[in-house]
C-alpha cells in the first residue's frame, strides 16, 4: 500500500468509537503498516460529541486528520456526519449510521434537529465522493446489544478497504481478548455491516 | 516485540523499564493512564495521592531513599506539586525522580491552557518533550538515567495529542529495580538558608552542565533529531508539532529538540547558520522563539502562528507553503446545521437531583473540579463560579466575609469526594477557625468520576482495587469542628432543597453529605430486573419528568415520557419530579 489511509470515527460519547479505533490500530500493525490513533478523553465521554482520527500507511507524521483529508468518515450517529462532513476528501466516502441521537440543545428546543439529513448529504457530495447511510442501531440489536454499533460500523468499513476479511476477524478476536465473551456478537454485527456496503 | 500503545501507556513502560520502584499520582486528564497502566506492572509500587504535592513528595522522599522514583499529574496539577518540586530541584537526587506533566493546548478536558514549559525555566529542572509514543517510552527511560547523571529532578512535558495518541511502540527488556543506599547529608536535603546558598551555586552549575551535553551529546543519543533538507526554510520544533511540520513541509530542514530546557544554543546556532529563514513552531507560548531571540538570533514564531489552542498541518501549511491546501468532498453550504452537543451529567447521575435542588433554591452556588462542573449547563444551571481543586469551599468564605454574613444565607459550595480531599478540608477547616456560616456540600459518589473512575481515600480500595482504609467523611468533618453535618440521598431532590434550606439559615458552618455512588460504578448501577415504568392512566403530560432532561427519557409525540430502559439507571429521580405517580419503579419477579 503505497498511499495514507485516514479514517475519521465519530460519534457520541459511550458509542464505542475508542475500541472501533483499537481495533484499526491493531489491523494496521497486523499488515506491517505504520498506524497513529488519536483519540479524546475525559469531558467529550459524558454523552458529548467525540471524534478518533486513524492514520495508517509506510510512514505517519500527524495524528490528526483536518478538513478535506479523510478518506473515510465513520459517523456512528447521523446528524454527527453533518458535523464532520468536513473532514471528507474529495473521492472519500462518508459512512453514517441513520440512528438519531437528540443532544440536549434539541431537548431543550433551542437548537433543531436537522430532517431528511441523508438527502442533504447526498445532494452536496461533489465529484466522486460517496454517501452511505444504513441502520447499524437494528443491526446491532438483533445481534445482541446496541454497544455493537461499533463492529457494526468497521464491518461497513471492511467491506472498501483491502485487507482480508481473517485479518479483520483476527483484529477483533485481539480487540476484544479480554473480553472473550463478546466475541461471537461483535463478529456477527461486522458481518452485518459489511453486507450493508458490499 | 512490537506493541501499538497509547503515548500514555508508553510512558508507564519506559519506567516500568528503568526499574522505577515508587509511583505517587493523582490522575488527572490527559495524564490519568501514565499511572494507570503503572498499576499493571506488578513490582511497582504504586498508588493515587490525595493531591499533587502530596504524590510529589512521595516521590521525592522516594527517591532520596535511593528508588526510582515518578509522579504524574496534569498541567494544572503541576501549580499543586509546585512547592516541593522548586526545593526539589535544589537538593537533587538520589534515585533518579521524574515529574510527569500532560498539558492540554485547545483545553479539551481543562480549566486553562498554562504552558508547563515555563516551570521548568522556573524551577530550573530539565525538561524532555516526545512527540510519539516510541519517544514517550524512550525518553521516559532516558529521563531516569539523566536525572541521576546530572543529579537533578527531570519533568518530562506531554500534552494531549501525545498522551492520547496510539502508535507503534518497540518494547525491550526491563532493568532491575534497584534501590540506592541511603546516606544522610544535610548539606544536600535540608534547605536551610546556609544550605541553599551554596546548593543554588550547584543548580546553576548544573543547568550549564545540561545544556552542554544537550549541544554536544544530545543529538548522538537520539534526543534531539536534525533533519537538513532544502536549506531555504529551517523549523526548530518540539512535541507533537513536529509531527505537523513534518506533514506539512516534507522538504524543509528541521531541527527537531527532545530536550527543550535548557536549550541548546550551540546547536541552534549552527542549524541557523546553514537555513535561510528560521521558523520556530511551538504551541503555547512562544517559549524556545523567546530564548532564541534573548541569545540574539533573528526568527520568527508567534508572528506567524497563534498562541492558543492546538496546532496542526494545515494550519502550519497556511503560513509556510504554497502548496493548495486539501479540498472538501461536500459543499457544506448546502448542509444544514447540526446542533451542539455539549457534554452532559449521565443518566442517573446522583449529582442531578442535587443541582436541581439547588436550582430550585435559588441559592448562589461556588462549584469546583469534577463531572458536576456541568451541572452550570440547563436544566440545573447551579453554577456561579468554578476556579480550580479545591476552591469552592474557600470562595464561599469569600462570600461570607465580604458581604459581612449576609450571603452566606443564599450561598453554599458544591464540592466532589475526591476533591474534598483533595484540597477542600483544608479550606473547611480555614472556615470553621475563621467563625464562617457557610454551607458547603460534599457530593460523595464514592470515586473520583471525571477522569475515569480512580478510586480515593473515601472510596475504600486502593489503586489496585485491594481492601483500603475508607475515610468517614461525616466524622472527619465533625472532627475539625463542623457542627452541623447531615447526609441526603440526592435522589429524594425535594428532601435536598428542604435540607439546604434549612442548613443555610444556620449561623455557623454546615455541611450536608450528598450520598449516591456513581451511576457507572459496579455500586452505582441498578440491581438487575428493575425498571421504570410508565402507568399510562395517570400520565397529565405535564413534562415535569422530561425537563430533567435524563438522556434515558424524553417527551415522545404524544408529550408522554418514553424510557430507554438500555440507558435508564433506576435511579428514580423522575419519579420524584411527577406529581401524579405516572412513573414507578418495577422490580421483575
Amino acid at each position: 500500500m503505497a498511499k495514507d489511509i485516514s479514517i475519521v470515527l465519530a460519534g457520541v460519547g459511550g458509542q464505542g468509537t475508542l475500541i472501533a479505533g483499537k481495533l484499526l490500530g491493531i489491523l494496521a500493525m497486523k499488515q506491517g503498516l505504520d498506524i497513529k490513533v488519536s483519540e479524546v478523553h475525559g469531558m467529550s465521554q459524558r454523552g458529548g460529541s467525540v471524534i478518533t482520527y486513524v492514520r495508517m500507511g509506510e510512514k505517519v507524521y500527524s495524528p490528526i486528520i483536518e478538513e478535506g483529508m479523510a478518506d473515510y468518515v465513520l459517523s456512528f450517529e447521523e446528524v454527527e456526519a453533518v458535523r464532520w462532513a468536513k473532514l471528507l476528501k474529495k473521492d472519500g466516502v462518508l459512512l453514517v449510521n441513520s440512528q438519531k441521537i437528540k443532544s440536549l440543545p434539541v431537548l431543550l428546543g433551542n437548537a433543531e434537529y436537522p430532517e431528511n439529513i441523508k438527502d442533504s448529504l447526498e445532494a452536496s457530495a461533489s465529484g466522486n465522493a460517496k454517501v452511505v447511510e444504513f441502520d447499524a442501531l437494528s443491526a446491532a440489536l438483533s445481534c445482541g446489544s446496541s454497544k455493537a454499533v461499533n463492529m457494526v460500523m468497521v464491518g461497513a468499513l471492511s467491506a472498501g478497504m483491502d485487507f482480508p476479511k481473517e485479518l479483520w476477524i483476527e483484529a477483533i478476536n485481539e480487540a476484544f481478548a479480554s473480553k472473550a465473551k463478546l466475541i461471537p456478537m461483535n463478529v456477527e454485527a461486522f458481518n452485518k455491516g459489511r453486507d450493508f456496503v458490499s | 516485540m512490537k506493541q501499538i500503545m497509547l503515548g500514555n501507556e508508553a510512558v508507564a513502560r519506559g519506567a516500568y523499564e528503568a526499574g522505577v520502584k515508587v509511583v505517587s499520582s493523582y490522575p488527572g486528564t490527559p495524564s490519568t493512564e501514565i499511572t494507570e497502566t503503572i498499576a499493571t506492572y506488578d513490582r511497582i509500587y504504586c498508588e493515587w495521592a490525595t493531591n499533587e504535592k502530596v504524590a510529589s513528595e512521595v516521590a521525592i522522599g522516594a527517591s532520596i531513599r535511593g528508588a526510582r522514583a515518578m509522579t504524574c499529574m496534569k498541567h494544572v496539577g503541576m501549580n499543586v506539586a509546585a512547592d516541593p518540586m522548586f526545593t526539589a530541584a535544589y537538593e537533587g537526587v538520589n534515585g533518579g525522580l521524574v515529574f510527569v506533566v500532560a498539558d492540554d493546548p485547545g483545553m479539551h478536558s481543562s480549566q486553562d491552557e498554562q504552558d508547563s514549559r515555563n516551570y521548568g525555566r522556573a524551577a530550573k529542572l530539565m525538561i524532555l518533550e516526545p512527540s510519539d509514543s516510541q519517544e514517550c517510552k524512550d525518553f521516559a527511560k532516558k529521563a531516569f538515567e539523566l536525572s541521576e547523571r546530572f543529579d537533578t529532578p527531570v519533568i518530562l512535558r506531554m500534552h494531549t495529542r501525545v498522551s492520547h495518541s496510539r502508535s507503534i511502540v518497540e518494547l525491550s527488556d526491563p532493568e532491575d529495580i534497584v534501590v540506592k543506599p541511603y546516606e544522610k547529608n544535610v548539606n544536600k536535603y535540608v534547605m536551610m538558608p546556609a544550605m541553599a546558598i551554596k546548593r543554588h551555586v550547584v543548580v546553576e552549575q548544573r543547568t550549564l552542565d545540561i545544556a552542554k551535553a544537550s549541544n554536544e551529546e544530545f543529538l548522538g543519543m537520539g534526543i534531539h533529531k536534525l533533519e537538513m533538507n532544502d536549506t531555504k526554510l529551517g523549523i526548530i520544533t518540539a512535541g507533537a508539532s513536529y509531527q505537523y511540520v513534518k506533514e506539512a513541509l516534507p522538504d524543509a530542514s528541521v531541527l527537531k529538540l527532545g530536550c527543550v530546557w535548557p536549550l541548546p544554543m550551540d546547536l541552534i546556532r549552527d542549524f541557523t547558520s546553514k537555513v535561510d529563514r528560521l521558523v520556530i513552531v511551538e504551541e503555547l507560548d512562544p517559549f524556545m522563539e523567546t530564548e532564541i531571540k534573548a541569545a540574539g538570533i533573528a526568527c520568527e514564531g508567534k508572528d506567524l502562528f497563534t498562541l492558543q489552542g492546538e496546532y496542526s498541518a494545515r494550519m502550519i501549511r497556511a503560513a509556510l507553503s504554497s502548496e493548495a491546501l486539501p479540498e472538501k468532498a461536500l459543499d457544506l453550504d448546502k448542509l444544514p446545521q447540526a446542533p451542539g452537543r455539549p457534554p452532559l451529567l449521565c443518566a442517573g447521575c446522583p449529582h442531578k437531583g442535587m443541582f436541581l435542588a439547588l436550582n430550585r433554591a435559588k441559592v448562589q452556588v461556588m462549584g469546583d473540579i469534577g463531572c458536576y462542573t456541568l451541572g452550570t449547563l440547563p436544566p440545573t444551571a447551579a453554577m456561579d463560579v468554578s476556579v480550580c481543586m479545591g476552591a469552592s469551599v474557600g470562595m464561599a468564605h469569600g462570600f461570607d466575609k465580604a458581604s459581612d454574613g449576609e450571603d452566606s444565607k443564599k450561598t453554599v459550595a458544591v464540592i466532589g469526594d475526591s476533591t474534598f480531599l483533595h484540597s477542600g478540608i483544608t479550606n473547611l477547616i480555614n472556615a470553621v477557625y475563621n467563625q464562617s456560616a457557610i454551607t458547603v456540600l460534599i457530593l460523595d459518589n464514592s470515586i473520583t468520576g471525571m477522569t475515569g473512575h480512580q478510586q480515593n481515600p473515601a472510596s475504600g480500595k486502593n489503586i489496585r482495587l485491594q481492601p483500603a482504609p475508607a475515610i468517614d467523611l461525616e466524622t472527619l468533618c465533625r472532627s475539625v469542628g463542623v457542627t452541623s453535618v447531615r447526609t441526603v440521598d440526592p435522589v429524594d431532590t425535594f428532601e435536598v432543597e428542604k435540607v439546604v434550606k434549612e442548613e443555610i439559615a444556620k449561623d455557623c458552618v454546615s455541611v450536608i453529605i450528598v450520598r449516591r455512588p456513581c451511576a457507572l460504578i459496579p455500586t452505582g448501577k441498578k440491581p438487575k430486573g428493575v425498571s421504570i415504568v410508565l402507568n399510562d392512566d395517570n400520565c397529565k403530560k405535564c413534562g415535569a419528568c422530561s425537563r430533567i432532561m435524563c438522556p434515558a427519557l424524553v417527551a415522545g409525540p404524544d408529550k408522554k415520557p418514553v424510557i430507554d430502559p438500555e440507558a435508564c439507571n433506576a435511579c428514580g429521580l423522575c419519579i420524584n419530579m411527577c406529581k401524579f405517580d405516572a412513573l414507578s419503579k418495577k422490580e421483575e419477579a
